[in-house]
């Protein structure tokens, strides 16, 4: 079976580091296989670049199966490229027709910066999970599955708000660089199941608090359920809206016990 | 050199969290908070702008029904409250309720744009240098931070040209609404004006609608469906209903003419002359 390949004209975002200003640089990608996946396809490039002696391309990779959450690419001004539900690992070049012109880009946010080309630092992901993103168990021997009865509809609904692989690309899709896709998806996977309620209101109000020392602010666009690869629901930004006002109320009523 | 560089494992927070204020002033120190603020405070003004359709429905009744109307606004309240005074506070409530929107509406945006730092921010919103393709977002939500303020414009000429009389196009008579407003929507820039602000209004409410059910977590997946339709439903009524007045003065079903005390441009002597036309009607 003869393989279908096309031809494409790559214009990809350079940038040395942190400091530098950055660049479009325009590649030709030539005899792509229709079937390699667009990260395959930039490997490609890279060969190329390294044969003739250029510096290759930096982008994040790890799983290559759409669950790690690390790819991350801006490809023709959308995240994750023109597909629903897909990673950028998940593209693949059928996508596109024998003559395209593809842009390139990282994330863009103030709180993501860009490491090198189109890799970008998602470290403040990391402290609005830290702000509250667990639930507190006590260690030793693992207690026996179904001790705690849930509803199945509860279960359901927080199995996919913990699909979440806090890629980031909601951010990158929001006009507002807000985060709130993916905050919510944080906060309601424990808020929805008994497990999550003693640390609840406590959560809710650190994590919110935290991603707006880092985010924009929502204005219910909608980009970000597109953008997200595992098409992270929309509701889950209005049960935190809910959660967080309920969580000052609360708060303030168990502020006696608070230091 | 090291300053400006960002620290890729430990960010830059682009804004600093004060200590918690009592509750509930605390709501306005979030974002989140400001959006509910900002969604509270819509629905009072889209409360404002229903009721104000509603009694702008009596131009189609008669011009001595619209001199009716006008009175009970100033004298709402009565006996317990003075003259002027339930109309006023409600005025403080409607003014309070704009201060509270506008300044969630732009203290919010400021902090996106700041959170949008190292790409570019061009009109409200992040953009990428190699351009970018919506998906979800309409013009409607696009357009927010101008259909709001072309709004404000619009209020301030209307309050103007129908509150205070200033402008010289309406030869405004105190106490005479259906002689003011069909004299000022007979000119047809003026009547322009008014259906330009009022699609402004109905576009902005239809964002603002459907994002007030997300802001206030006013969710529930049996009914999510109906929330884009009630947004939609309630922006095409205000549009519908609001056009109407400008479309129709122009068309000459609201007409001039109609008013029986258009010749009295003394405000004394017009009062006079519609509170004996309501007298004969038994009211
Ligand atoms: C009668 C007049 C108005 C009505 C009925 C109205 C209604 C609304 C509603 C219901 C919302 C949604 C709030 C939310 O998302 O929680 C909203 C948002 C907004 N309003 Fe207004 N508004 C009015 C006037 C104004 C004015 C005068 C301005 C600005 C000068 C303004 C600027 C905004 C902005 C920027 C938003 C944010 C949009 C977003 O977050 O999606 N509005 N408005
Ligand atoms: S919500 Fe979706 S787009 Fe946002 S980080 Fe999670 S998986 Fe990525
Ligand atoms: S590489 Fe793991 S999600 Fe794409």
């Amino acid at each position: 079976m003869s393989e279908q390949t096309i031809n494409l004209t790559l214009e990809v975002w350079r940038q040395n580091g942190p400091g530098d200003g950055g660049r479009f640089e325009t590649y030709e990608a030539k005899d792509i296989s229709v079937d390699a996946s667009f990260l395959e396809m930039l490997d490609l490039v890279n060969e190329r670049l390294i044969e003739e002696d250029k510096t290759p391309v930096t982008f994040e990779s790890d799983c290559r199966e759409g669950i790690c959450g690390t790819c991350s690419l801006m490809i023709n001004g959308q995240a994750h490229g023109p597909n629903k539900g897909q990673a950028t690992c998940q593209l693949h070049m059928r996508t596109f027709s024998d003559g395209d012109h593809i842009t390139v880009e990282p994330w863009r946010a103030a709180s993501f910066p860009v490491i090198k080309d189109l890799a970008v630092s998602r470290a403040a992901f990391d402290k609005i999970q830290q702000a509250g993103g667990y639930i507190t168990v006590s260690t030793g021997s693992a207690p026996d599955a179904n001790l705690i009865p849930v509803p199945k509809e509860a279960a359901d609904m927080a199995m996919d708000a913990a699909a979440c692989i806090g890629c980031g690309a909601c951010v990158a899709a929001c006009p507002n660089s807000a985060a709130q896709l993916f905050t919510s998806a944080k906060i309601q996977q424990f808020n929805l199941l008994p497990q999550g309620q003693a640390e609840r209101w406590k959560r809710t109000e650190a994590m919110v608090d935290t991603m707006e020392e880092y985010f924009g602010t929502c204005t219910n666009h909608g980009e970000c359920y597109e953008a997200c690869p595992k098409e992270i629901s929309l509701d889950f930004i209005a049960f935190l809206n809910r959660d967080y006002v309920k969580a000052k109320i609360k708060n303030r009523k168990l502020a006696g016990q608070k230091s | 050199m090291a300053s400006t560089m960002p620290n890729l494992r430990d960010p830059q927070p682009i804004r600093t969290r004060k200590k918690d204020l009592p509750f509930p002033l605390n709501i306005w120190q979030s974002a989140v908070g400001r959006k509910w603020v900002m969604a509270i405070t819509g629905i009072g003004l889209i409360g404002f702008v229903l009721a104000h359709m509603a009694g702008n429905f009596k131009l189609y009744d008669s011009p001595a029904a619209v001199h009716e109307y006008a009175e009970t606004l100033r004298v709402l309240g009565k006996p317990i409250l003075p003259k002027y005074w339930a109309l006023w506070i409600l005025r403080f409530g409607l003014i309070a309720m704009f201060g509270l929107h506008i300044a969630a509406a732009y203290s919010t945006k400021e902090l996106s744009r700041k959170a949008s730092d190292g790409a570019g921010f061009i009109s409200g919103e992040k953009s990428y240098p190699g351009g970018r393709e919506y998906a979800a977002a309409n013009y409607a939500s696009r357009t927010m931070r101008w259909t709001g303020p072309i709004i404000m414009l619009y209020l301030v000429f209307h309050l103007a040209d129908l509150t205070w009389g200033y402008l010289p196009h309406t030869d405004y008579v105190y106490g005479d609404p259906f002689g003011n407003v069909t004299r000022s929507l007979g000119n047809l820039p003026v009547a322009i004006l008014y259906v330009i602000a009022n699609v402004a209004l109905a576009v902005h409410i239809f964002h603002g609608a459907w994002s007030m059910f997300q802001s206030l977590g006013v969710n529930n997946p049996k009914y999510n469906q109906a929330r884009r339709g009630i947004a939609a439903g309630l922006a095409g009524v205000i549009l519908v209903g609001n056009l109407s007045f400008p479309i129709l003065t122009q068309a000459g079903v609201i007409d001039a003419d109609d008013n029986p005390c258009r010749e009295f441009v003394d405000s004394d002597a017009n009062t006079e002359c519609f509170e004996d036309i309501l007298a004969k009607e038994g009211k």
